[in-house]
């Protein structure tokens, strides 16, 4: 499904140059759900936006279901971030001024699906997260949880194979994140790939498998520690 | 996604009401005060007579100083001479002409408590009214056997018949001018060509005089000219005699020819009657005549003068100014709207997609600016018609007409566009991720 093998990148500015990512290699296999931690500063969100098609990589190569993307123009690839990649942020990031219904009907707009088509996603993904009465409202009429359901709802609407999560939960309460987490353990299960940044091992540890990234580096690659002790118990 | 687009831009333009207006207001002003000169310029540039402008000639002949032209390079003088003037119109090689001075005279309306008044008058021959397509309200010109005969007869202009009679239809009713009886023939209706090209050497946006008469009838009261007078020779000495039989050139005279022979024939009749002067010992400057038509002469005589056009420069740069200003406000606002631009990107959105929902929601800031500026010119030229108060031609100023008004919105929006094209081009080079941290 994914495949990075030695990227860097690299931030220049006038003064410092700032390794975010060394030699990164990864592969993650379709309907995974892997979950990324490490100190802050180290490279996950520049991960995450690489792997989104939301930044490219310095050097090295990335393959995205079997395609290499550094070789795609910019139409080619926001197709390809609008078909194949949902994305949840940590601040929700969902546009004020439109209510819970024309947020989530974005990415649709911009896959070119008709009024009908939309509006039936619309309602089918709203009533997965469980918001399907909320639609005509505005997202500062929501709690935090809320919005995140609204951003979650939205990837979620063009069907995408692919999900990425920069600390979905960092904005929430522990309850609310563990309805998310339940949310996104549920999306998984249906077959869609799972790629979460957390800082919480907690959070971490529902994952099937647990990287960990320091200066821009792999550190760690396994199954979660509760598992492995598991397996191994 | 049209109407998608013009949605998001009509929420953005409510999400930021200050900064919109600001816009909104930048190009208002900006398209409101060019449109102004513009108007103006437009209409002082415009053809007074479209219908005739290319039939009607101005005549010059050269009749001036042979050491010196009348007009630099070497151009005739503006006016003909009171010998040349009678002697083409005698000969009537065109199909029409007319004769033509401005003078001053004393109105005496009826009635023991009335005062007497000055009013312009421009005397001309019987083809004039119908050369210059004049309307009438009632009767019409004199007839020719008014100009032959110089009888007392007038028309007069709508304002005076007003004054004068109410109104009412006056023709063969009499007026007391210059302690005599004139009898009305006829009232011309609302005339105002701008400019008045039918005699720019007394201003080309002066007012239509209030009255006409025959030139015949004003010689023979000798009745001297109110416009300029030009004489190479000295003034000559012996009174009205000596100054109709003078160099001084103090005339109009147009001719009316259909078209182009029937202009180079009249030119070949002028050269020929020059020639014939210069046998009797006149125009000693070599053959130097002009036959300029309405718009010839009106660019000849330069009557949209230098001031207007500098204004008009002005203007533009003036609107450039705001519009460099709107440059900087789009910026600011795109600049804060980053995130979305990166949120959409993220979403699925290609550069041009969000290149064109900004441009819409630009050109929909370029709309109210337009309509908000077709606004402020209305006023800025009433402001003029009240600064110019008393020319009747500035009448016509404070009237736009649909062009203007579609020029105005025309050039808001393409404004308006322009100054979005660079900060939403650079916004959507941008990567998204960078702009995604800033929400
Ligand atoms: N646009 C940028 N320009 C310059 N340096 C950057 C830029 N984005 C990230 N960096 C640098 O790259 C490094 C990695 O940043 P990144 O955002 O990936 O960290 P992170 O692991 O997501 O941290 P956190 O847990 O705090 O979110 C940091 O040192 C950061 O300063
Ligand atoms: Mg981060």
């Amino acid at each position: 499904m994914l495949s990075m093998q030695n990227l860097s990148k690299i931030y220049r500015t006038e003064t410092v140059e700032t390794h975010a990512l060394r030699d990164f290699s990864l592969e993650v296999a379709e309907g995974e759900f892997v979950a990324v931690t490490g100190p802050s500063g180290s490279g996950k969100s520049t991960f995450l936006n690489i792997a989104g098609l939301l930044e490219e990589a310095s050097r090295g190569r990335y393959e995205l279901d079997g395609r290499d993307v550094s070789q795609l123009d910019d139409r080619a690839r926001s197709r390809l971030r609008n078909e194949k990649i949902g994305f949840i942020f940590q601040s929700f990031n969902l546009i004020p001024e439109l209510d819970v219904f024309d947020n989530v009907d974005v990415p649709l707009r911009y896959r070119g699906f008709g009024a009908k088509e939309r509006s039936e996603r619309i309602a089918r993904v709203l009533d997965v997260v469980g918001l399907g009465s909320r639609r005509k409202h505005l997202p500062a009429q929501l709690s935090g949880g809320q919005q995140q359901r609204v951003a979650i709802a939205r990837a979620l609407a063009g069907e995408p194979r692919f999900l990425l999560a920069d600390e979905p939960t960092g904005n929430l309460d522990s309850q609310m994140a563990g309805s998310v987490m339940d949310l996104l353990a549920e999306i998984n299960a249906k077959g869609t790939t799972i790629i979460m940044v957390t800082h919480e091992p907690a959070l971490a540890s529902r994952a099937d498998r647990n990287i960990h990234v320091r200066d821009g580096q792999i550190v760690e690659d396994q199954a979660p520690l509760g598992l492995a002790a598991a397996a191994g118990g | 996604m049209l109407r998608y687009y013009l949605k998001l831009g009509v929420l953005s333009i409510r999400q930021n009401p200050v900064l919109s207006s600001l816009m909104t207001l930048a190009i208002a002003i900006g398209i409101g005060a060019c449109m102004t000169i513009v108007t103006v310029h437009y209409v002082m540039s415009g053809d007074p007579i479209p219908q005739k402008s290319s039939q009607l000639h101005y005549v010059q002949l050269d009749s001036w100083d042979p050491n010196s032209p009348a007009n630099e390079p070497n151009d005739p003088p503006d006016q003909v001479t009171y010998l040349d003037a009678t002697a083409l119109l005698a000969a009537g090689e065109a199909r029409r002409q007319a004769v033509m001075y401005r003078s001053s005279w004393v109105i005496q309306p009826e009635g023991d408590d009335a005062r007497p008044f000055e009013a312009d008058a421009r005397s001309t021959s019987r083809d004039f009214f119908a050369m210059f397509d004049v309307p009438f309200l009632y009767g019409g010109p004199w007839d020719r056997l008014a100009d032959d005969n110089a009888e007392p007869v007038v028309v007069l202009g709508r304002e005076l018949n007003e004054q004068l009679f109410g109104g009412e239809n006056p023709v063969g009713r009499q007026l007391r001018m210059n302690g005599e009886l004139w009898r009305v023939t006829g009232v011309i209706d609302d005339w105002m060509p701008v400019p008045k090209f039918y005699d720019v050497t007394t201003g080309a946006f002066n007012d239509v005089e209030a009255l006409f008469l025959p030139f015949t009838t004003t010689i023979a009261r000798e009745v001297y000219n109110s416009g300029n007078t030009n004489c190479w020779k000295p003034v000559p000495e012996g009174g009205w005699e000596a100054f109709v039989n003078s160099e001084c050139v103090w005339m109009q005279f147009w001719v009316e020819l259909e078209d182009r022979a029937a202009r180079d024939a009249y030119m070949a009749f002028l050269d020929g009657y020059v020639e014939s002067q210069k046998a009797l010992g006149r125009f000693p400057r070599p053959l130097n005549n002009r036959l300029r038509n309405v718009n010839e002469h009106l660019a000849y005589q330069e009557v949209v003068d230098d001031s207007v056009n500098i204004m008009l420069v002005l203007a533009v740069l003036f609107l450039v100014v705001c519009l460099l200003n709107t440059v900087g406000l789009l910026l600011a606002k795109v600049t804060r709207r980053s995130g979305d631009i990166g949120l959409r990107r993220a979403l699925g959105a290609s550069r041009r997609a969000v290149f064109t929902q900004y441009i819409i929601e630009a050109g929909l800031i370029g709309l109210s600016g337009g309509v908000l500026g077709v606004l402020l010119t209305w006023c800025g030229l009433q402001g003029i018609r009240v600064l110019y108060r008393g020319l009747d031609f500035i009448d016509k100023l404070a009237r736009m007409d649909w062009v203007m008004v579609g020029a105005a919105v025309a050039l808001a929006i393409v404004s308006a566009l322009a100054a979005a094209f660079y900060p939403t081009w650079r916004a959507c080079a941008i990567q998204p991720a960078s702009q995604l941290k800033t929400l």
